[in-house]
């Protein structure tokens, strides 16, 4: 089996993000990590590989193959190599300067023209990124792949081609099943990402990281980019800072005052 | 004059609050024609009459519940061409986006999400970065696919239910990408709600964090006696003291209610990127330091047990 994982470098989630001149987020001023919620879609296709291998481990041995892709800038290259250093066997950047600025139909029409060059049985990814947090490019890369849809996995097992999940909606806890090619989106708490081993960093860096380019995946620049973006940010400003209220040392009355508080806002 | 596409919402038969919500902000742009696809259009059509709607369509010839979300986006898209809307406009849930996201590809259009506010020239307005910046964005590419915050209006209800919409039924196939988006729902385990509303759409919640050291029962008695949602902090997740799904934040649900009530939870911008833009928000915690309090409408320094615990009994005595 070739699963493909989708990951996106983003600014650190515990960093305050701001705006920048451009109307885009300023990436420059703030630590770039591998997307949290990504380790979890890495962890998974690392233990679906291990529950389905002969000797129980990731590699060639397994009889599959793990491959993170992401587009981005070449510093991208740093959360690539976490993951490959988590265990995937290569990796896949997709680094053009015409990309910038594009929006999630663009990303996720380039994420589908790589993951059909590479013919992959099953693309993981994490439910959204800590900073667009649009949370569509799973739904998107289903709807353009033609693969069957299965997001907010809290479980995943592989019986044969078959893929299960189970999910919590707001409807309860799903069972849900699907047949390969799948896209399969994993919630936080799926499991616990493993922290790379002092081994698989040293692996990593003589595993396979390919650059793309947009000539290479068959796109134009025209089709990419700021430019082939189709929402515009017309203005943005920095919310106003909430007026501190009133704060209070509890006195053994706190929680009356606390209801008074309410009852004064009409709040019961 | 224009039109706008929304489509309708439910569980188990039951029309959500985000529906009459989005319905509200259609009308500002044009008539509002309101999309049913589901196999409980019979019980769902009906509720719609009280909301700012004037035509509903129910799509049928196709079981969308074996599906995943790429069936609602097909049955969106033919009603798109037929149609010719200005926009559609769906509910920020999970699902919503999945439709939106296929739909926009479907339509080839450009799509924005989680507007907490949308004019009449469908001019959005965003709360980004956790709730520090506010952005304005227009979609300038096809017919707009705009998804909508919770709480981000106050729903226009017709009290006499005299808005009797003009009702149509939409014949329709779907394939599935040849059979392969089939994705079959084995079976379903109905949510133990234990009476309370659901997180996105509560207008009050009540949220727990390192403070309760793994007891949540006087956060929950205050929930219930307030009638709001229970919520929790990533400390308190991922502890295991509350369920993952209840967790708010930047990694977890993003809310707006009129009443945020942080007990025991420090307000790290983790947290606050997940609530900050609530209406109004009281902070409990021993900390006076803590930076939760930055955001707080009302803070109370002091221990969270013994303030809750007159809150609630102090909300109940008032009410009866």
């Amino acid at each position: 089996m070739k699963i493909a994982v989708c990951i996106k470098q983003v600014p650190d989630s515990w960093a305050e993000k701001k705006m920048g001149n451009d109307q885009r987020l300023d990436r420059a001023s703030v630590d770039a990590v591998l997307n949290d919620l990504d380790e979890y879609a890495i962890e998974s296709a690392l233990a679906l590989v291990e529950a389905h291998s002969p000797t129980g481990e990731v590699g060639e041995t397994s009889g599959h193959s793990i491959t993170v892709i992401s587009m981005g800038p070449e510093r991208a290259t740093e959360s690539l190599r976490k993951a490959l250093s988590m265990g995937a066997d290569d990796a896949i950047l997709i680094n053009d300067d015409a990309l910038a600025g594009s929006d999630a139909l663009t990303t996720s029409k380039v994420l589908a023209e790589v993951i059909t060059d590479g013919g992959y049985d099953l693309v993981l990814c994490g439910t959204e990124s800590t900073d667009a947090r649009m949370s569509v490019i799973p739904a998107m890369l289903a709807e353009r792949l033609g693969f069957a849809q299965l997001t907010f996995a809290g479980k995943v097992a592989l019986n044969g081609s078959t893929i299960n999940i189970s999910r919590q909606t707001e409807f309860g806890v799903e069972e849900m099943s699907a047949d390969l090619p799948a896209i399969i989106s994993v919630v936080e708490k799926i499991n616990e990402p493993r922290y790379p081993s002092f081994k698989g960093i040293m692996a990593s860096k003589k595993k396979p990281l390919v650059r793309k380019s947009l000539h290479d995946i068959g796109l134009s620049a025209a089709e990419v980019g700021s430019s082939a973006a189709w929402s515009t940010v017309k203005d943005s400003l920095p919310r106003p800072p909430r007026g501190v209220g009133a704060k209070i040392i509890d006195d053994g009355n706190g929680g009356s005052q606390l209801v008074s508080f309410l009852a004064e806002r009409k709040l019961i | 004059m224009s039109s706008v596409l929304i489509l309708v919402d439910s569980v188990s038969g039951k029309v959500s609050k985000s529906t009459a919500e989005i319905a509200t902000f259609g009308r500002r742009v044009g008539t509002v024609i309101a999309v049913v696809c589901s196999s409980d259009a019979a019980l769902i059509v009906p509720q719609l009459a009280e909301f700012a709607i004037d035509r509903t369509i129910t799509c049928t010839g196709v079981e969308f519940e074996k599906f995943s979300t790429g069936a609602v986006a097909a049955a969106l898209a033919a009603l798109v061409t037929k149609e010719a809307p200005a926009a559609v406009l769906i509910a920020s849930s999970a699902r919503g986006k999945e439709i939106a996201g296929r739909l926009a590809v479907r339509i080839n259009s450009g799509i924005i999400t989680d507007a907490i506010d949308v004019d009449s020239e469908l001019i959005t307005t965003q709360s980004v970065f956790g709730g520090s910046t506010t952005v304005h964005a227009v979609v300038t590419h096809g017919t707009p696919v705009i998804t909508i915050r919770g709480n981000a209006i106050e729903a226009f209800r017709s009290s006499s239910g005299t808005n009797a919409p003009v009702h149509e039924d939409f014949s329709m196939s779907y394939d599935g990408a040849g059979g392969a988006d089939r994705s079959a729902v084995l079976s379903v385990a109905p949510a133990v709600k234990g009476g309370r509303p659901e997180l996105t759409e509560a207008s009050m919640i009540v949220s727990g964090g390192k403070g309760t050291d793994g007891n949540f029962a006087p956060v929950e008695a205050l929930a219930d006696a307030l009638g709001a949602a229970v919520g929790a902090s990533r400390a308190a997740t991922d502890a295991g003291w509350y369920p993952h799904s209840f967790q708010v934040g930047q990694t977890g649900k993003t809310v707006s209610p009129q009443l945020y009530i942080a007990a025991g939870i420090s307000g790290a911008i983790q947290h606050r990127a997940g609530m900050q833009t609530s209406k109004t928000i009281v902070a409990i915690n021993k900390d006076p330091e803590a930076p939760i309090f930055d955001v707080a409408d009302f803070g109370i320094v002091g221990d969270l047990f013994t303030v809750l615990a007159q809150a609630s009994a102090g909300v109940i005595a008032k009410k009866s």
